[in-house]
This record gives structure tokens, sequence and C-alpha cells, in this order.
């Protein structure tokens, strides 16, 4: 009955039950984090807009991005992907979002962060919708924790018109 | 002798009564890990619940031998999302996460681009010759949750099969020798 194979078997059940156990609760424990993050962007400029050869609009900008995500951070994070979008909806299209840039932030020190880039993707309309367009600025992120659940959320922080001309 | 002295005896010992019950017992076993993973499709609604994270194109959110829960969902796929796409003729899925996203007006149809967190460029090369976006049907899961390290245990098996034949026949023979 209490021979090595039995011990070794419910010791080994024992502590894989207790490891389950303590990345169940270090996992639920996120939900009582309470974050308030603040972000800012700016369009600094539209560089170059434009109609490609096959018909699809092209818009490139300079962006000031400033944002505190420290409070996203628990002891269960391990990275938070922040990423800034564009959003907004065509006549064709109810829903198109375009990520401009984005950002791996791994140490809480690092969350508070202020910027300025040009779009890291390309911003290319399906077709020739983006004249005097209004979007959305829209900065999301994405936590990933060391174990468990995964929370994403976001904040909508400035509108924008695009040009109604090419340049 | 001990230990391995005694497993002999036992093998030695089987008779037809007992091996009936010891093949039972190992078809609950296979059954109830079935009904198991056939229930988490219905609850997810994806193909595939659970998938392991095979290559580093997602580091350093997701090592090689992370597990990932998958799950579908009505909701629209948005960008930033990380989901699990099969490409035509491609036979394994790729775990990536959406940066673009196009969903058209009438219809519920949705073009997305993805793009590995560690990849220096969209996935544009990976889709199959000429395909530009992924469409739903495309996509068997997103992923909302994370254990790291569980499923390395699969890649070592897939890489190095003899390990999986060991540890099969070492099961079996428990199995067969054990007298509970």
């Amino acid at each position: 009955m209490h021979s090595f194979g039995y011990r070794a078997n419910a010791l080994l059940t024992f502590s894989l039950t207790i490891l389950a156990l303590m990345a169940a609760m270090a996992s639920f424990s996120d939900n009582f984090n309470s974050p308030s993050p603040t972000a800012h962007v700016q369009v600094l400029n539209v560089n170059r807009f434009q109609n490609r050869p096959n018909g699809d609009d092209e818009i490139g900008m300079t962006l000031s991005i400033s944002a505190d995500l420290q409070s996203l951070f628990t002891w269960n994070t391990k990275q938070v992907f922040v990423f800034l979008a564009a959003e907004y909806g065509t006549p064709k299209n109810a829903m198109n979002q375009v990520s401009l840039w984005d950002g791996i932030i791994q140490l809480k020190e690092d969350a508070k962060f202020s910027t300025k880039v040009k779009n890291k993707y390309r911003f290319i309309d399906q077709g020739s919708n983006l004249r005097g367009r209004d979007i959305n600025l829209t900065l999301h992120w994405h936590i990933m924790p060391k174990t468990g659940k995964m929370f994403a959320d976001k904040l909508v922080v400035t509108g924008f018109q695009l040009p109604h001309s090419y340049r | 002798m001990g230990f391995i002295g005694d497993s002999i005896g036992s093998l030695k010992s089987i008779n037809v009564r007992q091996a009936l019950e010891q093949a039972i017992t190992l078809g609950m076993i296979v059954s109830s890990a079935l009904i198991l993973w056939k229930f988490l499709m219905c609850v997810t609604g994806s193909e595939s619940p659970v998938v392991v994270v095979l290559s580093e194109s997602m580091e350093p959110a997701f090592q090689r031998g992370d597990i990932l829960f998958l799950r579908m969902g009505e909701d629209p796929i948005r960008a930033g999302e990380i989901v699990v796409f099969n490409i035509d003729r491609r036979e394994i899925p790729i775990v990536h996460r959406v940066i673009k996203v196009h969903q058209r007006n009438d219809t519920s149809d949705i073009d997305i681009l993805t793009k590995g967190d560690n990849n220096p460029t969209n996935d544009r090369g990976l889709y199959a010759p000429g395909q530009q976006w992924l469409q739903r049907q495309h996509i068997m899961g997103r992923a909302v949750g994370f254990l790291p390290y569980v499923g390395y245990i699969t890649i070592v098996m897939t890489e190095k099969p003899i390990i999986k034949y060991v540890l099969i026949s070492a099961l079996g023979f428990l199995a067969l020798t054990s007298k509970d």
C-alpha cells in the first residue's frame, strides 16, 4: 500500500494541486485592482496623404503619445501591451481599426511614458474614404498575466479630422 | 528486487478477469478525457479550446511551451486581440495579434490583419499566396487565459518521439501491475 510509487504519486498530485490553486488565486486577485490610467495623444503633423495606385488612401502622421499606465500593474502582471488605433467608419465598412503604434511594457517604472513617433504601421484604408474623415484615436492595452486570465481595456483619447485634400 | 520484483510478480499472477478490469479502467480514463475535451469545445465555442505555443513569434508575452485557453464568442473580433488562425494548406495554427480590422456594413464579413509581437512585419508573408486578409472562417479562437510552461511536455514529445513511447509504455506497465 505505502510503496515508493504510491508516495511519490501522492506527493506529486498534492504539489500540483497546490500549484494550480496558487495560480488560480493569483489570477483571481487581479480582479481587485481597479486601475485609473490616463493618456494624452495629439496629432502633431500629417506628413503625407495620398491615393495609392490601387485606389487605397494612405496617410502618414507624426503623433505625440503620453500615458500613465502604472496602475495597471499588479503582482501577477508579466507585461502590458499598449497600442494606439485609429478607429473610423466608412460607407462600406461599419468599423475600421488600424493600429498605428504599439509597445510592450514589462516594468511598472516604464509604464509612465511620453513619446513622439511617426506611425509604426502603415495607415491604409480599404478604398479612398479618408479625405475629411473624422477618426477616433484610441489607446488600447492588453494585460498579460504571469498566469491566468488576460485583461483588456481602452481609452478614447482624441478625435481628429483628416485633411480634405491629398498632399 | 523490491519494487521491480513485486511488479514482475504481479504481472505473472495476472488473470483474465483482472486484465479485463484493467482494460475497462483504461477505457474509462481515455473516454473521460475525450468527454472533457468535447465539453470544453461546446462551452468555449472553439474547435480547439487549448493550444500550446510552438514558436517565439509572440515573445515576450508567450514562450514556447506555454498553454493558451481559447474562446470563440459572438462578439466581433477587434484589434489587439490575440487570435489563433488556420491558413489553408498549412497544418499548424498560428497564434498572433490582430493589428487591423475592417468590418463590413451590410454583412458581418470581416477582414483581419495579424502580426506576431516579436516579428518585424505583418503576417501577409505567412498567409496563402495572394491572400491579403484573414476572414472569420480562418479564426479558431481568441486567447483569454494563459498558463506558463505546462505545454512544454508536448513539445518534447513531438520533437523526440522516443520519449513519448517510453512514457506510454511505462504508464501502461504501471497500469497493468498496479493492484488498486
